[in-house]
């Protein structure tokens, strides 16, 4: 009994903050846009019985789905958030890789404070930190001041509203993702493995390659997806730092639901990224699952 | 039969393989390797034994080029190899945790340094082939190193540092991680391998029955220097000075003043004891403090003293460790000195002849035990 209760806590916590908003946005998606509160129909009327019920499941219908392959912007939205996670993933993969290994490769007494630091931006509001790198890019900004104060440019630079400070913004607020798995797998690592690979002829580059990286593919691979899936539907960096020509599908959706206020295109928009977002979170699952076997 | 003994050491003409040449090596303030030299000869199975800190893994780790001296000079093949780095040595190492690379199976592993080479895909094949069956682990080549057993592994791990052929071998505390039974299978199998293969192979270990069984030649360390360079036989029978007798096997050792006669010593070591008459080569100033070192099994226990012994004397037996196969007596001399003397349990043990409290008869002969100045 105490056992049933114990996984049952988390199946009602899924079911009730996962699965039943999730049936409720389904449910608008196949609707029709109505002026009314809410602005959608057909509504579910339970006093009028069996045959209210079989009325209000006949006036469901695909509309809405069909109407996003009509207009080019939402494949396009999709496709530009699809290239925009993928590129920012592979740079903060760049970036947070040579971080790991050097957190992996510190004393060990230093260790504990030096991934104190790595999280250390969590302690403030992510949306502060994006209105402070507003303050960074923009043409009066630090960075800008910075560069002509050194001569390295003799005019302002325009980044602020670019696709640019939209890959910086992610890139720094996912930094920490990256790093903590990279080094969880570098940290196991025994440098034994490192020598015999030196003592079986290999250079240090080589060895890197062959024995660093393979060992270190599951963290890899977990930083990747936990950077990746966040950032495809990423809507508060590209409206705060992107400009009118970064098209994300967040931000798309946003402007659905709120400008045009047509509740049944949004939730079909969100639906569709759901289901794009299923194919990563389930290549991800498997990666831990495969890790979990190797490790046991 | 006529078999010549294999032996380059006590050949001038020989041309060592590895030389050590006055080879210090310090980390910050902490002197590991004390101006050591030495000669290590083809085909040799040599040994480095020593406790823990005393440098022997030091010493390997400069042969396989983690390490560079800090000063002196490390010969191979005559050529000095400081500015060798590890991955261009003809040298090659089993570690002590064996290192396998644990996304690689048994076969990759083995054909890891091979493909560095960069031989063509038949001659690595072939060479995995026939590394696998030396080490009988045709069987498992396509195994993870996490699906196989200890001894599976250390022998994937010997055929690994094998399959380059490498001029020399060398063995880091490579049985450590085994069981005693599986450890003695695999002494012999080494030596097997080793007879086979012909390469020269430098092992360290802290266990002098592994250095005993497997090496040519053991070399004794403490705190990085060498005590005695030597063949087994002569490391146990004639050990240069007290460290090395009590660091290989049980030993009884007895201090004294020396009076010599000759090649005849007689050592005067407590009142109201006969002294004790013994051989020896070294020659003594009279008077000199010196240790007398006795094995064990070289002391033969009595009821009644023996008529015509070099050494006797008296004692009540203290304590008995029964092995099994052999007794080891703790008997106490009236002088409070505790002697060990061992026999073999050639009656079952209820039939023993000498039991707690009896007095016995310790003797021995005056070439039994060795005359240490140090």
């Amino acid at each position: 009994m105490r056992r049933l209760i114990l996984i049952g806590l988390p199946y009602l916590w899924l079911l009730a903050l996962f699965l039943v908003p999730f049936l409720i946005v389904l449910k608008i998606s196949l609707s029709d846009i109505a002026l009314s509160i809410p602005p959608y129909t057909p509504q579910l009327d339970l006093s009028e019985g069996w045959a209210g019920f079989r009325a209000f499941l006949a006036a469901l219908d695909f509309e809405n789905f069909t109407f996003l392959t009509t207009d080019d912007l939402y494949w396009k939205a999709y496709l530009s958030s699809f290239q925009i996670a993928l590129l920012s993933t592979l740079m903060t993969l760049a970036t947070g890789f040579p971080i790991a290994y050097a957190l992996a490769r510190a004393p060990r007494e230093w260790r504990p404070t030096l991934l104190m630091l790595v999280i250390l931006p969590f302690w403030t509001s992510f949306l502060i930190r994006v209105y402070a790198w507003m303050g960074i890019l923009n043409t009066e900004g630090l960075l800008n001041q910075l560069l002509l104060a050194l001569g390295l440019i003799s005019e302002p630079l325009t980044i602020l509203n670019t696709n640019t400070a939209v890959y910086i913004g992610i890139v720094y607020t996912y930094l920490p993702f990256m790093i903590l798995p990279i080094y969880a797998a570098l940290e196991k690592l025994d440098d034994s493995l490192l020598e015999a690979a030196e003592d079986l002829g290999c250079s240090r580059i080589s060895a890197f390659w062959l024995v660093t990286v393979p060992l270190s593919r599951s963290g890899i691979v977990a930083g990747c997806f936990l950077v990746f899936i966040p950032a495809l539907g990423e809507f508060v960096i590209p409206s705060l730092l992107g400009g009118s020509q970064t098209l994300m599908i967040g931000k798309v959706l946003w402007e659905e639901f709120f400008s045009n206020r047509d509740w049944p295109v949004a939730s079909a928009v969100a639906i569709i990224l759901l289901l794009i977002l299923i194919v990563p979170i389930i290549l991800f699952q498997r990666n831990q699952q495969k890790q979990r076997e190797a490790e046991g | 039969m006529n078999q010549t003994v294999f032996a380059p050491w006590n050949d001038p003409e020989a041309k060592p393989l590895i030389q050590f040449k006055q080879v210090t090596k310090k980390f910050g303030e902490f002197v590991a390797i004390d101006a050591l030299s030495l000669d290590i000869f083809e085909q040799e199975f040599f040994a480095l034994l020593g406790p823990s800190g005393c440098g022997k893994t030091t010493m390997m780790r400069m042969l396989a080029g983690f390490e560079s001296p800090s000063s002196g000079s490390i010969l191979l093949a005559g050529k000095d190899i400081a500015p060798v780095p590890p991955n261009k040595r003809a040298v090659n190492m089993m570690f002590q945790s064996y290192a396998l690379f644990p996304h690689l199976s048994v076969w990759d592993n083995i054909a890891f340094g091979l493909r560095r080479g960069g031989g063509s895909k038949e001659e690595i094949a072939a060479r995995v082939e026939e590394m696998l069956r030396l080490t009988r682990l045709t069987k498992f080549a396509r195994r993870k190193p996490h699906q196989i057993s200890g001894g599976q592994r250390q022998r994937v791990a010997l055929a690994r540092s094998l399959a380059k052929a490498p001029k020399l071998l060398l063995l880091d505390e490579p049985l450590g991680a085994l069981d005693k039974k599986l450890r003695q299978d695999t002494q012999f199998e080494l030596m097997d391998i080793q007879e086979k293969t012909g390469t020269t192979f430098v092992i360290v270990t802290h266990d002098q029955e592994e250095a005993m069984t497997v090496a040519s030649r053991v070399a004794v360390m403490d705190e990085g220097r060498l005590i005695q360079v030597s063949t087994p036989d002569v490391i146990y029978e004639a050990p240069n000075s007290v460290y090395v007798a009590d660091f290989i096997g049980d030993v009884n050792i007895i201090e004294g003043a020396a009076a010599q006669e000759g090649d005849a010593v007689t050592i005067t070591w407590a009142e109201g004891q006969p002294p004790i008459n013994a051989r020896s080569t070294l020659s003594l100033s009279p008077g000199q403090k010196v240790h007398f070192a006795i094995r064990p099994e070289k002391l033969t226990i009595s009821a009644e003293r023996p008529d015509d012994a070099a050494n006797a004397m008296t004692g009540k037996v203290l304590d008995i460790a029964y092995l099994g196969n052999i007794s080891t007596y703790h008997v106490e001399l009236p002088s409070g000195q505790v002697l060990k003397a061992q026999s073999a349990n050639t009656r079952r043990i209820a039939r023993r002849s000498f039991t707690w409290e009896d007095t016995v008869w310790l003797s021995w002969t005056n070439t039994a035990g060795v005359v240490l100045e140090k």
